[in-house]
């Protein structure tokens, strides 16, 4: 059969693989073994690789040496809540009305929406940080929250919007010709069918608001009670002594849960990550 | 069919509340930006009109260097990224045992805060004790210790590895759907022909993949161009300068002095090189959706 490899076709597969995810699992395999070995060992020459005599000490010891820590767990999470659900609030109408109306302009409105994409918070940083001392927010969650959700929106959008092409028309024909408005429409018989395509968004939009909370909580925020854990961490990384063990043990403490994420939810993560690789 | 009045009306309700936010959060900065860029704003109360004063000081200092650079720095990481994307997605794409499981350990850089996978790297990069230096070492490779974040030809392939790192998982994900929409009776046909598997993969997978890597790699030169956190953490542009990108410098300039008006204007020069990759995104992928049609 086509499918079936020789023996080295075999062999050579698995090695390229081994390479592959060598590189790309080598920072945790070693970041997950510094936070088993004792400070002594970790500053000795030469290296080595495995930890002797490790423990899990520097799991406890962490949370004494990082005060903040459960706080910056919590903050994170807030955070990327409340983006998600402002984002999916302004988004699934918008998606709706791409993909159903087809207005003058509405193209050129969702490639504008599009080009936002183009554009990280880093290069509009210097207004965006006026902006928020004008609104008066600078050192509060919602300095955090409010760019964040910016950036999600188009990919949110160009996302939804290919599902909801993807349902009938029909079913909004059928809906309207028994009288039901456009609203009620949208309401309920769209939403409820989109609801696996909206799932798939919240699950992007939680991750990208995870993973990219750095440059506005690192900018627009001093306070350390507010401080997300990629930038409280980041405190205890610059510093000259640092406590390499315990600053890998709250790595990891701290994205347990993008990695629980994972593994529950890979089928919608890898349909919404390559959503548009493939033509409809 | 004429669109209804009412109907355009709804629509424009439904994207009303996005249009407005964005246009707050993103259009106003923008336009914010390109006024600032003529200004001398500081933390100062005053604040006055200077001209193209901002722009000749740029090009009198040392950033046509932090251009050049950022471009070296870009380029390199695109393409490192495309190549070890590809062949990780035409390993994972193999009919193996475990390929499910193998999709799967892809992602974890993409997923965990971009941050904390930095950290990773700023201790396997450690001079005395970190992981590359030592292994070098047991091995005979070098000598002494090398402090890779520390000296700068290191630090900015440091810088480089490091964000290819970050990247890989999408565009091997993405490269991995692309080649699975390959109708497969292309390949059997040429089986039945008794064409080699190489064979196989230079005449058929790679040209027809040809437009979601023309894709890909636009999408991750954006993204590439706009990459912050991860010089920032290890390196913060240093040492010398070595590191420092377009977006660096602006952010060194903006929020380290508090020069928003030299700032700004850093950050125009930025927008009009993103505005030029995002037009000729968008031309190229036009192009190839009409390609596709005839």
């Amino acid at each position: 059969m086509i499918n079936r490899y020789r023996w080295y076709e075999l062999v050579a597969i698995y090695a390229g693989i081994l390479v592959f995810l060598g590189f790309i699992l080598a920072p945790f395999v070693e970041g997950f073994l510094v936070s088993l070995k004792p400070l002594g060992l970790l500053f000795s020459s030469p290296y080595r690789f495995w930890p002797e005599n490790g423990s899990f000490a520097a799991y406890y010891t962490m949370w004494e040496s990082v005060p903040g820590f459960a706080r910056y767990i919590f903050n994170s999470f807030f955070i990327s809540t409340i983006v998600t659900a402002i984002v999916l609030i302004l988004v699934i109408p918008a998606a709706y009305a791409f993909a159903r109306f087809n207005f003058r302009g509405s193209g050129a409105l969702l490639g504008a929406f599009l080009a936002v994409n183009m554009f990280s918070g880093a290069v509009l940083l210097i207004p965006l940080f006026r902006l928020m001392r004008s609104f008066g927010v600078l050192n509060t969650y919602l300095a955090m929250i409010m760019p964040g959700v910016a950036f999600l929106i188009p990919s949110a959008i160009w996302l939804l919007r290919t599902y909801m092409m993807r349902i009938p028309r029909e079913l909004d024909e059928a809906a309207f010709v028994d009288g039901a408005s456009h609203f009620y429409t949208l309401r309920r018989v769209i939403l409820p069918i989109a609801m696996p395509g909206i799932t798939v968004v919240a699950i992007t939009t939680f991750i990208g608001a995870y993973a990219q909370q750095f440059i506005y909580a690192l900018t627009f925020n001093s306070k350390t009670e507010y401080m997300p854990l990629p930038v409280g961490l980041f405190a205890y990384f610059g510093r000259q002594e640092v406590i390499w063990n315990e600053l890998m043990a709250a790595s990891f403490v701290g994205i347990a849960p993008a990695v629980v994420v994972i593994f529950l939810l890979q089928r919608y993560l890898v349909s919404g990550l390559t959503a548009g690789a493939v033509k409809q | 069919m004429s669109v209804q009045r009412s109907t355009v009306i709804f629509a424009w309700i439904l994207l009303l509340p996005a249009v407005l936010y964005v246009t707050v959060i993103v259009a106003y900065p923008l336009v914010d930006t390109f006024i600032l860029s003529f200004t001398d704003a500081s933390l100062k109360k005053t604040t006055n009109w200077v001209g193209w004063a901002n722009y000749d000081k740029i090009f009198n200092e040392t950033f046509a260097e932090v251009i050049f650079r950022t471009f070296i720095w870009t380029f390199f990481s695109v393409s490192i990224k495309m190549i070890i994307g590809v062949f990780g997605a035409t390993m994972l794409n193999a009919a193996v045992p475990g390929r499910a499981l193998f999709r799967l350990l892809t992602m974890p850089p993409w997923i965990v805060p971009m941050a904390i996978g930095i950290f990773m790297w700023g201790w396997m990069y450690n001079g005395q004790f970190g992981m590359i230096s030592g292994v070098l070492q047991n091995w005979g490779l070098i000598d002494g210790p090398i402090a890779f974040l520390a000296r700068g030809e290191t630090a900015f392939w440091a810088t480089i590895i490091t964000d290819v790192w970050i990247g890989v998982p999408l565009v091997t994900l993405y490269m991995l759907a692309a080649m699975q929409a390959i109708p497969q009776d292309l390949y059997e046909a040429a089986w039945t022909d008794g064409a080699g598997r190489f064979y196989r993969f230079r005449r058929i997978t790679l040209p027809l993949l040809v437009p979601s890597l023309i894709t890909m790699s636009m999408l991750s030169l954006i993204a590439t161009f706009n990459s912050f956190d991860i010089i920032w953490i290890l390196t913060q542009g240093g040492p010398n300068g070595e590191t420092t990108t377009m977006i660096i410098d602006t952010y060194r300039t903006a929020i380290g002095s508090k020069k928003y008006g030299e700032g700004a204007a850093r950050a125009v020069l930025i927008c009009i090189f993103l505005s030029i990759f995002c037009f000729a995104y968008f031309r190229v992928t036009s192009r190839l959706a009409a390609g596709e049609q005839k």
